[in-house]
């Protein structure tokens, strides 16, 4: 047993990181929304296509890298840290039945659980989208549409959302972390209080618990270790977001701070990642 | 990331697993939880059988992998928990393994592992809990031996300790993380009294100690004089790090404890608790795999565990008080008040785990501080 990051996922991770804060860096974040329709970037699509990060678990007989599940779960945390807006989690899983998904050069869709997200975007919405009617987002960055009934969530699907999910609260928390050791009140920064010290410290507690579950779900594939990932990850993203707030104290109600994009987000892909009621009850079940 | 077991280690799981099923039938009824001569038999004799069996290298010498193997799969078979030996196993013990001269390993490993020698903690002061670095317990040098006096508190298991592993102040001109020694202290040394004290469980599971003039030689000081906040910071780190690893499989055991109680009773048909059940099953499965990844990142780094301890032991202490909050409801209003219901004791000593082995604040510090580096506050704990 050796429960760690291998040479070649450490490779990927920095390799992707670097990708992404290159070409989608927080001015370009900014910037997507500062425009007045979110639009997933079609240049932007395709150099991930090009990286291989649609095909990464296709086999290499495909076309694909023929990594596996574990190695997409690396790539999945750094898109949820650097917050790529796009349906990118069905796209990857549309890989080698839509033509053109895994180079990047389609955008493929899928309704998860009660929602239907980049529908006018898409080439292609897979699924029963029929019903859908369109909702005002209050994610910025995500366009939504309304199900009348759930549709279903197919477990790689949970994983993935999880995975980006955990980035996200690794993200939060580096922000929160570094605007405590900058910022000044009463002479001292404010991360020498412990009130501001004790949320940093729970948040890290929050990013490594959820870690431990994603990592494994993905190396088992077990339904319930992917269920037990989504309810850690989920709360991770969500209540670091809303740490990550608290630490910025007026600054972090802005528009102008990044982390509401964040929380935002988070709220968007716990609803996409599976409901936790059926999670807990798949729990539950296997008691 | 791997979470398969080589053959030699699946080869030492199924070995174990056959001798608990030949052994756990065998054993005595357990002792009243207040028989404490009673509870110190059984809990060595359990040691013991250990020893004979060839399980007692599991602790210092064995691969870390093999050690969570062993605590995997004790506590799966309900084996018989530390008890008693717990300071000279989990802390005491790694900490002389890992500080000891070899003299020292010699003299107090052994007895350990066989089962004859008990340890208790003597830490705390009635005035340095949380600050630990504060304490005042004097250890004045005599020829070569050191005379030591004041009090410790808290100190569990006191009562039928051989060993104590002790901190005193050697010298009290220093700064007081720099005048501290850490000695093995014998129990029937003259000028100890130990003095129990009644737990909110109504047990006496722990006690105050008072030293006056007690005489212990200079050869049971480990680590160097005056450099025992170092050794103490050892001890910490595995009372955090890995003494607290088994527990989770007892508390995954619990769990599916309460989920049959429950389907018996038909509490399981309340959705609100059977998912609060789900949602611990979460809990206690990813902190195991959190332990999973610390271990194999020790065993990478080898040696010491690191502050990472901190991490585990802040989330698995409330996510144990949650446990039995659960099990609490699950037993319903008139059971969760019967304290001859065991699940009811152990919800009123999982209250202890947010304070012991460092508060919950103290464990934030520490993360705070040393892991996302924040500044240290002018005034105030680690
Ligand atoms: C069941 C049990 C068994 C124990 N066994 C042993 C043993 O065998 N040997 C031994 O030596 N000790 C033992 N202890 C003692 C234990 O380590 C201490 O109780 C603990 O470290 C807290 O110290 P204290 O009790 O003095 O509380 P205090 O330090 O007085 O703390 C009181 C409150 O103040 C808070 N506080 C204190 N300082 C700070 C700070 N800087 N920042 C924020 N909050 C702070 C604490 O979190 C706590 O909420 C045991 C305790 C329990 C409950």
């Amino acid at each position: 047993m050796h429960f760690q990051l291998t040479e070649e996922q450490r490779a990927l991770r920095e390799g992707t990181r670097e990708l992404l804060a290159g070409r989608f860096g927080r001015d370009a974040l900014r910037a997507a929304v500062d425009a007045d329709t979110p639009a997933v970037d079609r240049g932007l699509w395709r150099e991930l296509g090009e990286a291989g990060l649609f095909s990464l678990c296709l086999p290499e007989s495909e076309g694909g890298v023929g990594l596996g599940l574990p190695d997409a779960v690396v790539v999945f945390e750094e898109v949820g840290r650097a917050l790529v807006p796009g349906p990118l989690v069905a796209t990857f899983l549309a890989a080698g039945e839509v033509p053109g998904a895994a180079a990047g050069e389609a955008v493929v869709t899928t309704p998860y659980g009660s929602l239907l997200p980049w529908r006018d975007d898409a080439n292609v919405v897979r699924g029963d989208a029929s019903r859908a009617r369109p909702i005002a987002s209050a994610d910025p960055l995500t366009p939504l549409h309304a199900l009348p009934g759930p549709a279903p969530v197919p477990l790689e699907a949970t994983l993935l959302y999880a995975a980006e999910q955990l980035g996200s609260a690794g993200r939060t928390l580096d922000m929160a972390v570094q605007h405590a050791r900058e910022r000044e009140q009463f002479g001292s920064p404010i991360g020498s209080f412990q009130a501001v010290k004790h949320l940093c410290a729970e948040m890290l507690v929050r990013v490594e618990v959820a870690r431990a579950a994603v990592y494994a779900a993905a190396v088992t594939a077990d339904p319930v270790e992917v269920a037990a990932a989504e309810l850690l990850a989920d709360e991770a993203a969500v209540q670091g977001a809303r740490d990550c707030l608290q630490v910025h104290g007026g600054m972090g109600f802005t528009w102008e701070a990044d982390v509401h994009l964040h929380l935002k987000r988070a709220w968007v892909r716990a609803e996409l990642g599976g409901s936790a009621r059926d999670a807990e009850e798949t729990l539950a079940a296997a008691l | 990331m791997d979470l398969t077991y080589t053959d030699e280690e699946e080869g030492f799981r199924a070995r174990l697993r056959e001798w608990l099923g030949g052994v756990l039938p065998t054993l005595p009824p357990k002792p009243s939880p207040d028989d404490w001569p009673g509870r110190r038999a059984y809990d060595m004799g359990w040691q013991r059988r250990l020893y004979d069996a060839g399980y007692g290298e599991v602790h210092w010498d064995a691969s870390p992998t093999k050690r969570l193997i062993f605590l995997e799969e004790t506590e799966k078979a309900g084996a018989p928990y530390v008890g008693a030996n717990f300071v000279g196993l989990l802390h005491a013990g790694p900490t002389i393994a890992a500080e000891g001269s070899p003299g020292q390993r010699d003299r107090w490993l052994a007895p350990i592992l066989r089962g004859d020698e008990v340890w208790c903690q003597g830490f705390s002061e009635p005035d340095a809990g949380s600050d630990l670095a504060a304490l005042r317990t004097k250890a004045r040098r005599e020829g070569d031996e050191y005379v030591i006096s004041g009090s410790k508190i808290w100190t569990s298991h006191a009562e039928v300790a051989d060993w104590c592993e002790l901190l005193v102040r050697t010298d009290p001109s220093a700064p007081k993380h720099r005048g501290i020694s850490w000695l093995a202290m014998p129990m029937d040394a003259p000028g100890i009294t130990v003095r129990p004290l009644r737990t909110l469980a109504g047990s006496t599971e722990f006690a105050e100690m008072f030293l006056d003039d007690v005489r212990v030689p200079v050869g049971n000081r480990v680590g160097e004089e005056n450099d025992g906040w170092r050794v103490t910071m050892v001890t910490l780190s595995f009372e955090r790090g890995t003494a607290f690893v088994g527990e989770v499989v007892a508390c995954r055991r619990v769990l599916g404890e309460l989920a049959a109680h429950a389907k018996k009773t038909g509490r399981w048909d309340d959705a609100v608790l059977r998912r609060e059940l789900g949602l611990l099953s979460a809990e206690f499965g990813a902190l195991w795999r959190l332990t999973q990844w610390n271990v194999s990142e020790a065993q990478a780094t080898g040696g010491v565990p690191g502050v990472g301890g901190s991490v585990f032991k802040l989330r698995y202490s409330h996510a144990r008080q949650r446990l039995y909050e659960a099990a609490a409801r699950v037993l319903g209003g008139a059971g969760a008040l019967d304290t001859d219901q065991e699940w009811t004791l152990d919800r009123l000593s999982s209250l202890s785990y947010t304070i012991a082995a460092g508060t919950s604040q103290i464990q934030r510090n520490i993360v705070a501080e040393r892991i996302l580096g924040l500044p240290r506050s002018s005034k105030g704990g680690r």
